[in-house]
This record gives structure tokens, C-alpha cells and sequence, in this order.
């Protein structure tokens, strides 16, 4: 950048070039806007609605109230039956048995695609990558064409006479946790080939050379190695899943037993008219998320300095 | 499935075995590595087996994925009106589709908010993504935070906020607001991608084009642009697809006359099934695909081979 002196110093753009702060504001001017403007002042807004009493449809700024974090946790559908509390739990829980699922499932896939030839490796990569881009609603609407009661699966057991009486197994926690697991197992396995493909296999056969096992190598060359690709698939599958709404309406049609938070605020803003108690759930949900990110991290971290040792 | 060229080197072939471990979980692997520790048990998986776990368990999750979506092609060319049993082969749903009026104005309103959301959305990134990679300003540690959070917040979120804020500031729901949102949660991702890129640029490409006399100018258009250009259209596509496929933030964002496909398709799926959605489906489908293979034929970098 030196050369910029013997250059001649005339008019506008070289009066910004000798000046990197006006460069520097005027590349950041427009994203600040955007993200001042319409997300802090936005999220703002939302703490704010999150401390306003119930009013149906508009926000009453005039009366402040704590009820709506209070009734998250006191919100009783029956004697030790916390609504809402359950909901969480639920969510949270869907949402970690996924990331398991998908990494039990998604790093040896990882692993096969990555060992492929070169030919073989873009193509089946690029299996994958169609239904990562591919519209999400219309992956979970064919599941219900298979599963709902006169599905495809009912009939040709029907058909078969394996069963006598078709199967309900729409509305149920397992299949919804199955469409959770198929919606986003592609974004688990791309990170986790992106770093799986950079390691250097003939570290595995160095670390075998040297005397350890299949197990050990797997555990102490591998996977510390390869952990960058674990936590930011873990990372981009937790968070959607989490506040997801889509596939426990579609595939569970917000039968009790498949509610998930996500269903939960929609409801508030969009029937129901629970401003106020929608926007407390939202803010705990992005806290809960956070905190989960932060312990992940964290988790993930010693993991790999224990591994390392 | 079954052509797959196995061309594992015997060498590799132990280490094969490796990721299907990973499958017996975190507790076992550990407890299954203290146990070998001791120099003489050394326990290795034989290599056919680890491979053929593999291989089934790629088979599966292949199948697995692809199974659904190949019996809502094939259904959306069945002639009846409901249920799975074939009838016979019929282009009745497509045809009724180009007759939607819905669908039409549906799929133009989506075409406009994608358009404009990707085209704000990637310049607004890209210049971002040059401000943070080779600029230092005050705060800019909180200002990459709130960046990327739209990255790491559930999307329900930024969706309820929006029409909060919408709302406060009396703003009536359009397709506009569902512009502005869609830019907003698109800027992050065009940023992270066109970033990356600049973190492995070369600027002594840069310096030995001002040293040959081209201008700031020039030397940007000429030179930084071309270089990026892979990322940016990397960004672009990324924003894109993430507009047209989006629910969550749109459905909070949009006003009375401003359903976007996915916003129809969500409203009909919840109903019930109907054949014309299959044939959309399809349709949409096909058009992913081509996306993907169109942006990764763009992003074959030639620029990139030119300059080394």
C-alpha cells in the first residue's frame, strides 16, 4: 500500500483512498443500518412486549408485569402437569436426541463419502447437497405421503397382509423425531465432510504403525482432529431443531405429545394473540440456545484437549 | 448403489473401520480405549466388517433420503385424486397447476423477494464481509457478534421481532417487510461466505496491480472483484435459496396478498394432501437441483486459476 504516495492525489476517490476510516464506514455503513435497524432495535422491542400485560393483538405499554415469565414455569394443564415447562423440555430434548442421531449417523457417512475416488466423492457429496438446498416443507410433505394412515406404508402392508389394521403413526413423537432427523441430517454431514476431508489418512495408519487400536485411534488421532466439523454440525442441526415448528405440525399436528416450542410462540402471534407471553417464550428460547452453544463449546473443547493429551 | 468403485488401498482399508467406531458412542469408545491400553490387547476391527458397516450405512441413509422425494415424483403423475393406489399415468396435476391463479401469483411474489432480497442482501454482505477482513473500527467485536447472530438465534425469533417492530412503528405488512426481512437474515451468510475467501486472498495481487498503474478503482474491478467472485455468487446462491424456501420468517413478515409458495404450500400441506401439490412439489424439485448444479458450475473459480 505504500505505492499509494507516488499516485496522484486528485478528487474524491483519492481523497477517500488516503483515508482508510472513511473506506471502512462507508463499507460498514449499510450492514449497520440493516442489523441496527431492523434486528437490535427489533429484539429490543421484544424484551420490551416480554415485561407488557396481555392485550389482544396491539402492545399495552402501560402496564408492566412479570406474569409473563412467571406463568412459563407456573402454567399448570393439571396437578403436576407444568405446561409450558414440559414444552421446553420437550423441544430440548427432540432437539438433542437429532444432533445425536445425525452425527451417530452422519459421521461414518461423512467418513464413506470422504474416502471415496475423486469421481465418486463429488457425486455422492452432491446427493447430499440436493437435498440440503431443496425446499425443506416439500421434503417433510413427502414424508407424509408415506406415513399419514392411508399412506403408502399402510397400503403396502395392507396389501401384504403383514398387518390387519393400518398403523397410526402420524401424530406420534417417534415420527416426528424422524422427520427431524431426515429434514436436517444433510446439514450435519456437509461441515462434517468439509473437515473430514481435509484430515490426512495416513495419520490412521501412522497411529496404527505405532501400536494402537482401531478405538484408540478413532478416539485419540481421528475424531480431536476432526472436531470442527462435529461441533458446527451439531451447532447447525440443535439450533433450527430446536425452534423448529414445521415438522411437529406437519407430522404431529400439535398433538400433545409432539408440541414443541416453536408451536407454542406461533401460536401466541399468530392465533392466539399472546403478544406478551409469546415474546418471554422467544427471549427464553434464545437464552436456552445460547447457553447450549456456550456449554457445547465448552464441552467440546475439553474434549478434544483430554483427547490431545 | 451397488456399481460403487470400492478403491480403498489395502493400507487404508483398517482405517476404514474407524468412523463406523464412532457410531458405538461417546461412552463405549472411551471405555473401549482404556481397555486396549494395555499394550498387548489391541483390538482392531477386521476390515472387511468396518467397511461393509459402512457401506450398508450409507446405503440406508441414501435410500433413506431419496426414497420419499422419488415416490412424490412418481405420484404426482398418478391420476387420482387421492389415495396411493395407481391409476394410471396423467399430467392432469400439472396442467391444473399452470391454471392456478394462487400458485402463479404465489411463485411471481416469491421470484420478487428472492430477486431483491439476494441482490441487496450480497452487496450489503460483501461490503460488509471487506469492513470486518480488512478494516479495524471501534467495536467492531460487538458488531461481528450482533452480526452473526441471526446465524445462531432460532429463526421463529427474528420473525416475531420483525412483525413486533412492524407493528410499533406502524409499518403495514407487504411484500416489503418480507424483503427487508429476508435481507436481513440473508446478510450474515453472504458476509461468513465472502469472508472466508478474503481471509485466503493474496493482496500482493492486489499491490503488483497498483505497481503496474491501475487505480484504487481499477485495481478493485480488475483484480479484488474477479478474485471474490466465486464467494460472492457463492453468497448469492445461498441467499437465494434460503428466500425462496423460507417459512418461518416470512409467515410472520407477510401481510394480507403477500403469500409466497411456501407460504401457500404450508397452508395446503396443513389441510390435507392434494395431488396439485405433489406436481408444485416436483416442480421445485427440479428446480433445486438445477440451482445447485448451475452454482456449482459457476463456482468452478476460473479466475482463481488464471491468477496463479
Amino acid at each position: 500500500m505504500k505505492q499509494l504516495d507516488i499516485k496522484e492525489n486528485r478528487g474524491l476517490a483519492a481523497w477517500v483512498r488516503r483515508r482508510p476510516g472513511v473506506q471502512a464506514a462507508g463499507l460498514l455503513l449499510p450492514g449497520l443500518i440493516a442489523f441496527g435497524l431492523f434486528f437490535v432495535i427489533p429484539l429490543l422491542i421484544v424484551v420490551g412486549v416480554s415485561f407488557t400485560a396481555k392485550k389482544a393483538g396491539t402492545v399495552d405499554w402501560t402496564h408492566w408485569t412479570l406474569n409473563n415469565y412467571v406463568s412459563l414455569v407456573t402454567n399448570f394443564a393439571g396437578d403436576f402437569d407444568p405446561l409450558y415447562l414440559n414444552i421446553f423440555l420437550r423441544s430440548l430434548w427432540f432437539a438433542l436426541l437429532t444432533t445425536v442421531i445425525c452425527l451417530l449417523v452422519g459421521y461414518p457417512l461423512a467418513y464413506f463419502i470422504a474416502r471415496r475416488g475423486e469421481k465418486w466423492r463429488a457425486a455422492l457429496i452432491l446427493l447430499i447437497m440436493i437435498p440440503f438446498w431443496t425446499n425443506f416443507l416439500v421434503r417433510t410433505y413427502a414424508l407424509q405421503l408415506i406415513f399419514r394412515k392411508e399412506g403408502l406404508l399402510n397400503s403396502l402392508l395392507l396389501d401384504g397382509h403383514i398387518i390387519k389394521q393400518p398403523l397410526d403413526m402420524m401424530f406420534t413423537p417417534g415420527l416426528v423425531l424422524f422427520g427431524l432427523v431426515y429434514g436436517y441430517l444433510p446439514f450435519m454431514v456437509l461441515p462434517l465432510y468439509a473437515s473430514i476431508e481435509k484430515f490426512d489418512f495416513s495419520l490412521l495408519e501412522a497411529a496404527q504403525d505405532l501400536g494402537a487400536g482401531t478405538f484408540r485411534t478413532l478416539r485419540k488421532v481421528l475424531l480431536p482432529l476432526t472436531m470442527p466439523g462435529v461441533v458446527a454440525g451439531s451447532i447447525l442441526v440443535f439450533i433450527p431443531v430446536v425452534g423448529s415448528y414445521v415438522t411437529s405440525d406437519l407430522l404431529g399436528a400439535q398433538s400433545s405429545g409432539t408440541l414443541m416450542v416453536g408451536n407454542t410462540i406461533e401460536n401466541q402471534f399468530l392465533k392466539s394473540q399472546n403478544w406478551p407471553l409469546g415474546s418471554a417464550m422467544s427471549l427464553v428460547l434464545m437464552a436456552v440456545v445460547l447457553l447450549a452453544i456456550i456449554i457445547y463449546f465448552r464441552v467440546a473443547r475439553g474434549d478434544k484437549e483430554g483427547a490431545a493429551l | 448403489m451397488s456399481a460403487i468403485n470400492y478403491n480403498d488401498k489395502p493400507g487404508q482399508m483398517n482405517a476404514a473401520i474407524v468412523a463406523k467406531e464412532q457410531a458405538a458412542g461417546h461412552a463405549q469408545a472411551g471405555s473401549a480405549a482404556q481397555a486396549i491400553s494395555r499394550p498387548p490387547a489391541r483390538l482392531a476391527l477386521p476390515a472387511w466388517l468396518g467397511n461393509l458397516l459402512l457401506k450398508s450405512n450409507a446405503l440406508v441413509v441414501f435410500l433413506v433420503l431419496y426414497l420419499p422425494v422419488v415416490i412424490l415424483i412418481v405420484f404426482s403423475f398418478n391420476s387420482a385424486r387421492s389415495g396411493v393406489n395407481w391409476t394410471g399415468f396423467s399430467l392432469d396435476w400439472y396442467n391444473k397447476l399452470l391454471h392456478d391463479g394462487n400458485i402463479g401469483s404465489a411463485a411471481i411474489k416469491t421470484l420478487i423477494v428472492a430477486g431483491f432480497a439476494t441482490v441487496i442482501s450480497t452487496i450489503i454482505g460483501t461490503m460488509t464481509a471487506l469492513a470486518l477482513e480488512r478494516h479495524k473500527f471501534v467495536g467492531k467485536v460487538v458488531f461481528e457478534g450482533v452480526m452473526y447472530l441471526p446465524i445462531i438465534i432460532p429463526e421463529i425469533v427474528m420473525g416475531l421481532s420483525l412483525l413486533l417492530f412492524f407493528r410499533a412503528v406502524g409499518v403495514d405488512l407487504s411484500l416489503v417487510t418480507v424483503i427487508i426481512a429476508h435481507v436481513v437474515f440473508c446478510i450474515p451468510f453472504v458476509a461468513v461466505i465472502v469472508r472466508a475467501r478474503l481471509a485466503d486472498f493474496d493482496r500482493r495481487l492486489e499491490e503488483a496491480a497498483m505497481d503496474l498503474g491501475a487505480d484504487e478503482l481499477a485495481t478493485f474491478r480488475k483484480v479484488t472483484l474477479p478474485l471474490l467472485m466465486p464467494a460472492i455468487i457463492g453468497g448469492a446462491v445461498m441467499a437465494f435459496t434460503l428466500s425462496i424456501d423460507d417459512v418461518i420468517v416470512t409467515q410472520f413478515t407477510a401481510g394480507v396478498g403477500s403469500t409466497t409458495l411456501p407460504l401457500y404450500i404450508y397452508s395446503q400441506v396443513r389441510v390435507g394432501i392434494t395431488p396439485v401439490i405433489n406436481a408444485l412439489s416436483t416442480i421445485m424439485l427440479v428446480a433445486s437441483i438445477g440451482l445447485v448444479l448451475t452454482s456449482l458450475f459457476l463456482q468452478r473459480d476460473p479466475a482463481g486459476k488464471k491468477a496463479k
